[in-house]
């Protein structure tokens, strides 16, 4: 009897050292992952770096085009996205609630919601790139990209929404507001924190895919800087695939220094976005 | 007033509606382009030749090569991922002090947020390297390598879904166990596990299906040889990483190599597709047991 108790506490004592053990592991593979990026991509960033067009030579290259097409990118993607995303999830959450339209339309973006990336880029190339004829623009990308993190807007404007109290509305109503007066004044301005924070995630989201882009023929080799909606466009991810596919060494350094200035960009999109919420958490209490 | 309520409401609704216009669209390109594909190529070529060669002289169109290359790393990713992530979720939610959990859970997230095209670097550059040493007959270009980073790219998903699922236990069940004497092994793996077994298997699934539609890792680091094999050394060919092969070449746009990537593409939607919905199914199913 006393052998099963010993022989029970001691697998519970092993799996606790195998869950520290995962834990860890978890950890250490994201420190060796970050530590030889950083060591290996960070001597490689000077003013260079970032001012420099395309080059055959890897020591003369520098990351201007796609830099600047990353910005461009997210700031049209936004100017889709955000509109309709929100637009969306205020019709699902305080209007359609239990219409048939809105249950189909729910169903729906689940289930875009686990399409893969890849598709919507061939969805982009036969709709954007052919048919609106938008080629491989700026805004064919955009477009791509606002489709593609749409569903990850909806859904936090839905909660975001969700979590306002029902008091709160009632309360505008009793004062006389109409419905679009109350959810525009009232219930909009209480969830924006929720709101806020779900767009950057999707942005941060957005400006790391690559493989939609790649699809639509986001050119590899441009060398001219974008100046509208309509031009050809790098954005850092490409340049990264395409200097990593390179044979010599300097241009996969380069790769590396590129993807230091992607994961910045990243982090920093997260870090607002997880101080943004924290933020709103502890100013609202309902 | 009235009205222009009535307006606000429709322009409403036509912003939500673009989301019903993707779906059509997915589905109407992928199946207008195959459609003509499937003209030229009978399906029983496309299902069950065992070669792909569509940019080659002598074309043979069998999907089967890229299917198993898409297969072989997904199961290694999950190999990776479920035992790591599931024991994370369960050492998170049972052993861990509740400080060491907060700590930690925003940490392993960024794993979740790191650009996949970071990741393929670190499969290329740092894990297979590493591998190599271990396994010398190893190519440079293989699934194994991909299939891991895969692995650890999934973990987060798995573990946080995981951890919700056995946090949604009702408290009741736990507390009965450890008060006929269980140990926090026992509760876990007798009581909660079983008990959360639906969310589980859903995470799971979700995190098959990311893998299955994984594109950047396996484009940089699995090579582009389609290749019917299950062995993780050599290199193999996704179905992604087909669409992105032909979509960096110069393919003329009408052509039967282009039509191609659309026929991929459906593959890869319909299992992604099936996948989601049987973890939609279960998931329902899970939600009526509990209220």
């Amino acid at each position: 009897m006393s052998k099963r108790i010993d022989g029970n506490r001691l697998k519970d004592k092993m799996f606790h050292w195998f869950g520290i053990g995962c834990t860890i592991f978890g950890l250490v593979m994201l420190a060796i992952f970050l530590g030889s990026v950083l060591i290996e991509g960070l001597p490689r960033i000077d003013w260079q770096f970032f001012s420099s067009l395309p080059s055959r030579k890897p020591e003369n290259a520098g990351i201007l085009i796609p830099l600047l097409g990353t910005i461009w990118i997210m700031v049209l993607t936004s100017l889709v996205a955000i509109p309709l995303g929100v637009a969306s999830g205020i019709y699902l959450e305080e209007y359609g609630k239990k219409s048939r339209i809105a249950t189909i339309i729910e169903i729906n973006i689940t289930n875009l919601a686990g399409v893969p990336s890849i598709i919507y880029g061939l969805l982009a190339l036969e709709v954007f790139v052919r048919i609106l004829g938008l080629g491989k623009s700026l805004m064919a990308g955009s477009l791509t990209l606002a489709l593609l993190i749409l569903p990850i807007i909806i859904v936090a404007t839905r909660e975001a929404l969700k979590a306002v109290p029902k008091t709160i509305r009632e309360a505008s109503y009793a004062l006389g507001a109409t419905k679009w007066q109350t959810t525009w004044f009232q219930v909009l301005p209480a969830s924006s924190g929720g709101i806020v924070t779900g767009v950057i995630l999707a942005i941060s989201r957005a400006i790391g895919e690559t493989a939609p882009l790649i699809v639509i023929g986001a050119m590899l080799y441009t060398t001219t800087v974008p100046t509208s909606p309509m031009d050809d466009f790098a954005i850092l991810p490409i340049q990264i695939f395409n200097w990593l596919s390179r044979p010599q060494h300097g241009f996969i350094v380069n790769a590396t220094a590129a993807i230091v200035v992607l994961l910045a960009i990243t982090f920093i999109l997260n870090g607002i976005a997880i101080y943004l919420r924290n933020r709103w958490q502890k100013k609202v209490k309902w | 007033m009235r009205s222009k309520e009535k307006i606000i409401e429709g322009i409403l609704l036509l912003c939500a509606a673009v989301s019903i216009l993707t779906t059509i669209g997915i589905l109407w390109v992928l199946i207008s382009e195959s459609s003509v594909f499937f003209l030229n190529v009978p399906l029983s070529d496309f299902l069950f030749d065992t070669q792909w060669t569509p940019l080659f002289a002598e074309k043979h169109f069998g999907i089967l090569p890229l299917v198993s290359g898409t297969i072989l790393t997904s199961f290694i990713a999950i190999v990776v991922a479920l035992p790591i992530g599931l024991a994370i979720a369960v050492y998170l939610n049972e052993y861990a002090p509740k400080g060491f959990r907060k700590f930690i859970k925003p940490i392993l997230e960024v794993l979740a947020a790191i650009p996949t095209v970071v990741y393929g670097y670190f499969a290329l550059m740092v894990i297979t390297p590493f591998l190599q040493q271990i396994f010398p007959q190893m190519a440079g270009f293989n699934a194994l390598s991909p299939g891991i980073v895969m692995g650890i790219m999934i973990i987060p998903m798995i573990s946080s879904l995981s951890e919700d699922a056995l946090y949604a236990v009702p408290k009741s069940l736990r507390e009965a166990s450890y008060g006929i004497g269980a140990t926090r092994f026992q509760t876990s793996f007798k009581v909660l596990i079983p008990a959360a077994s639906s969310g589980i298997i859903v995470s799971v699934i979700l995190a098959i299906s990311r893998a299955v539609g994984e594109t950047m890792i396996v484009a940089i680091a699995a090579g582009q040889q389609p290749r019917l094999t299950f062995n993780p050394f050599v290199p193999v060919e996704t179905i992604t990483t087909y669409i992105v092969q032909v979509s960096l070449g110069d393919v003329v746009q009408g052509s039967l190599e282009y039509q191609t990537i659309f026929a991929a593409g459906i593959a890869l939607f319909l299992m992604t597709f099936v996948l989601n919905n049987i973890s939609f199914y279960i998931k329902r199913k899970f939600e009526e047991k509990y209220e």
